[in-house]
């Protein structure tokens, strides 16, 4: 019996030190590939990304991965400084976005594009800031998402969210007594429904039902939805998710509620579920810094990119906070000089203050400048859902 | 009023939690065993449905009967591969077993249909009953769920008690042994079980997902656990006890939901649990046995 563990263990360890060097060595072909042009040697910058490609939140980790990949594709091929860009799944799950992170790590990630979601963010930002790693995040909006000094982020903070939909919804009139339903379990959910409360309470604005749900009661809202309706309220704020957002929408057109509806960049994703029945959005209100319905020229060439390689489907913003959190990469890169053979500590240390110089005119803004906290400066855009697309308010 | 509409979404949810707690009550009544991936035959079956009414366009009752009819060879499937195997093993091995295959369960729906999450087309397509000027409204999926919980509850109960299948089910859940005896071919009376629970997943998958619309590979996992603690509720192994312990949580959810905090319904709900099996350790209907020493 002994004999037999052994030789499993020797053919585990064989395999195990086989597909070592498999790995190794396709990564060194791909960066040679890419690298050839370079003006830099043959050497590239490795950017490693993460964020869920399975679960539920899967919409926002694909749509991260493909920006970036789209971005990283259009910098090379210009030529100059070269990046390689490998992206991990972390299902939305903190402890598998450090076993991510760390998978990263040994790959040689110089710098990290991630996480796409609030809660594991968090805790890869406190393994980037203890190892001195510079990470720049799309769409993490929590606060603490950036709360250390190596971290930035593309998209707004939650509570700056919160605050500015409060103003807008003050500044429109769109209503003066408002319901909200929230996921207290979520970190971006409750942020940007704290600092609503906050604004809203200083604009006189009337919240008149404040509900909430958890990841372990998320689907069954006719209590939450009955309460909003009873309580009166002509405007429903819901600060969550798409796929939530899409049971609330379904429950209160059942029962005859037709509030306006007003959300964050979360409900972004909302017309995309599939046979979900875009009538039961029609009308609703989000704050979201980008939508593919713009006409510029620099929105249209991404939208197009995305199609092809995704196979005709429509960019959401997280896409596009990808895109510009590779080319403020890129941008912050060539400002301070810095060459792949740097370590990722100098790197972490030469961007900090780079980035803070650098005016990026992006998908998601123009002239978007980055202070020392991380936080980005930028204009939001509120749209409306018009038979299923959005439409400037 | 309030209290009345919120009544009602009680009984509605209660009634969905009763259906698959009466999957989960059969088949630890007759073959001793908690089928924890009870739960993901549910999600199962609200998929096989999505496919044959979104993707390939058929009415509704031909999407509820293909996945009936899924769900029940999956159920035998399962029974044979995974717990025939173990029948004289103990049961904490079967248990690991069961939660082995729920995962299964789980990441093959993540492979055939993605992550991102489905609107499921109801298969009710009655209008909602507008009582007392609008004030009570009445979902259509609430109304069906109800009877068709009911009248599942009633048909099962009539299928152990009259048949001579049923009986011969009532014989094995009392002594496997004494039943093989008596002629009772206990390995195809188990198969059996695991059919109907598995069929009645299927249908309560149809009727989860028509009253919540969002199909992913994780929706049977919380109504799971939720049933699984009603059939506990109720007293685990008793049909009508399912039935009252669903509807019971249900109410108990919902109204706790609105009066109280809906942020801490669940705690709520376990709490009353807590506190009915230290009164009733086999729960409402459970029967109470006595351990000869």
């Amino acid at each position: 019996m002994k004999k037999f563990v052994s030789a499993v263990l020797a053919g585990c360890m064989a395999l195990s030190l086989a597909a070592c060097g498999n790995s190794a060595s396709s990564a060194s072909t791909a960066s040679t590939g890419g690298a050839s042009e370079g003006s830099n040697g043959t050497t590239v910058i490795k950017i490693g990304g993460i964020g869920p490609v399975t679960g539920a939140a899967a919409v926002y980790g694909n749509a991260v991965k493909l920006g970036a990949e789209i971005a990283v594709e259009e910098i090379n091929a210009k030529g100059g400084i070269q990046y390689e860009f490998k992206f991990e799944d972390d299902e939305n799950d903190a402890e598998k976005s450090i076993n991510a992170y760390n998978n990263l790590k040994d790959w040689g990630m110089q710098i990290l594009m991630g996480t796409v979601t609030s809660t594991p963010c968090i805790a890869v930002a406190a393994e980037t800031s203890a190892d001195n790693m510079f990470q720049i995040t799309p769409s993490g909006s929590a606060e603490d998402c950036i709360a250390t000094d190596n971290a930035f982020r593309v998209c707004f903070s939650d509570p700056e969210q919160g605050t500015l939909s409060a103003e807008y919804i003050s500044e429109n009139n769109l209503a003066t007594k408002i319901a909200i339903i929230y996921d207290s379990s979520d970190v971006y959910s409750s942020g940007i429904h704290d600092a609503f409360v906050a604004k809203a309470e200083e604009l006189g604005l009337e919240i008149v039902c404040d509900e909430k749900f958890t990841s372990d009661s998320n689907k069954d809202f006719s209590a939450q939805v009955s309460k909003a309706q009873s309580s009166g309220a002509d405007l429903l704020f819901l600060p969550i998710y798409y796929n939530e957002a899409s049971l609330i929408l379904t429950r209160a057109d059942a029962v005859g509620y037709e509030p306006l509806v007003f959300g964050c960049d979360g409900l972004d994703g909302l017309v995309s579920v599939e046979n979900f029945d875009t009538a039961l959005a029609e009308g609703v209100m989000l704050m979201t810094p980008f939508t593919a319905a713009a006409t510029d020229e620099m929105t249209t060439s991404f939208v197009a990119a995305y199609e092809e390689k995704s196979g005709g489907e429509t960019p959401n913003q997280f896409a596009a906070d990808a895109y510009d959190a590779i080319y403020a990469i890129d941008a912050a890169i060539q400002k301070a000089g810095v060459t792949a053979d740097m370590s990722y500590s100098d790197i972490c240390d030469a961007l900090k203050t780079a980035i803070t110089e650098i005016e990026l005119d992006g998908l998601t803004g123009k002239g978007i400048t980055w202070d020392a906290s991380g936080a980005p400066t930028k204009t939001p855009a509120v749209y409306i859902i018009e038979n299923g697309v959005y439409v400037a308010a | 009023m309030e209290f009345l509409s919120n009544l009602v979404n009680g009984i509605s949810l209660g009634s969905v939690y009763a259906v698959i707690a009466l999957g989960y009550t059969m088949v630890y009544g007759i073959a001793r065993m908690l089928n924890f991936a009870h739960g993901d035959i549910i999600m199962v079956g609200g998929y096989i449905c999505f496919i044959v009414m979104t993707s390939l366009g058929l009415p509704s009752i031909v999407g509820i009967l293909a996945a009936v009819v899924v769900c029940t060879i999956l159920g035998i499937t399962i029974e044979r591969v995974a717990y025939k195997p173990l029948r004289s093993a103990p049961s904490l091995a079967v248990l690991i077993t069961a939660i082995g295959v729920s995962y299964l369960l789980q990441n093959l729906a993540l492979l055939i249909w993605g992550s991102d999450p489905k609107s499921f087309t109801s298969v009710v397509s009655m209008e909602p009953l507008r009582l007392f000027d609008g004030s009570l409204v009445i979902t259509g999926e609430t109304i069906v769920t109800i009877v068709v919980s009911a009248i599942i509850m009633a048909a099962l109960t009539l299928f152990v008690n009259r048949t001579k299948v049923g009986h011969a089910m009532l014989a094995v859940s009392e002594d496997k042994g004494a039943a093989q005896l008596m002629g009772i071919n206990v390995n195809a009376t188990i198969s059996l079980t695991f059919a109907i629970g598995s069929a009645l997943a299927a249908v309560a998958g149809v009727l989860l997902c028509s009253a919540q619309p969002s199909l992913l590979p994780t929706t049977g996992a919380m109504p799971g656990i939720k049933a699984f603690v009603a059939a506990v509720f109720g007293g685990i192994g008793s049909i009508p006890g399912a039935m009252i312990g669903g509807v019971l949580l249900g109410i108990i959810e919902i109204l706790s939901k609105y009066y109280i905090s809906s942020q801490i319904s669940d705690a709520i709900v376990f709490a009353v649990l807590i506190v009915v099996l230290l009164v009733r350790p086999a729960g409402i209907l459970g029967k109470q046995i006595r351990e000869k020493v």
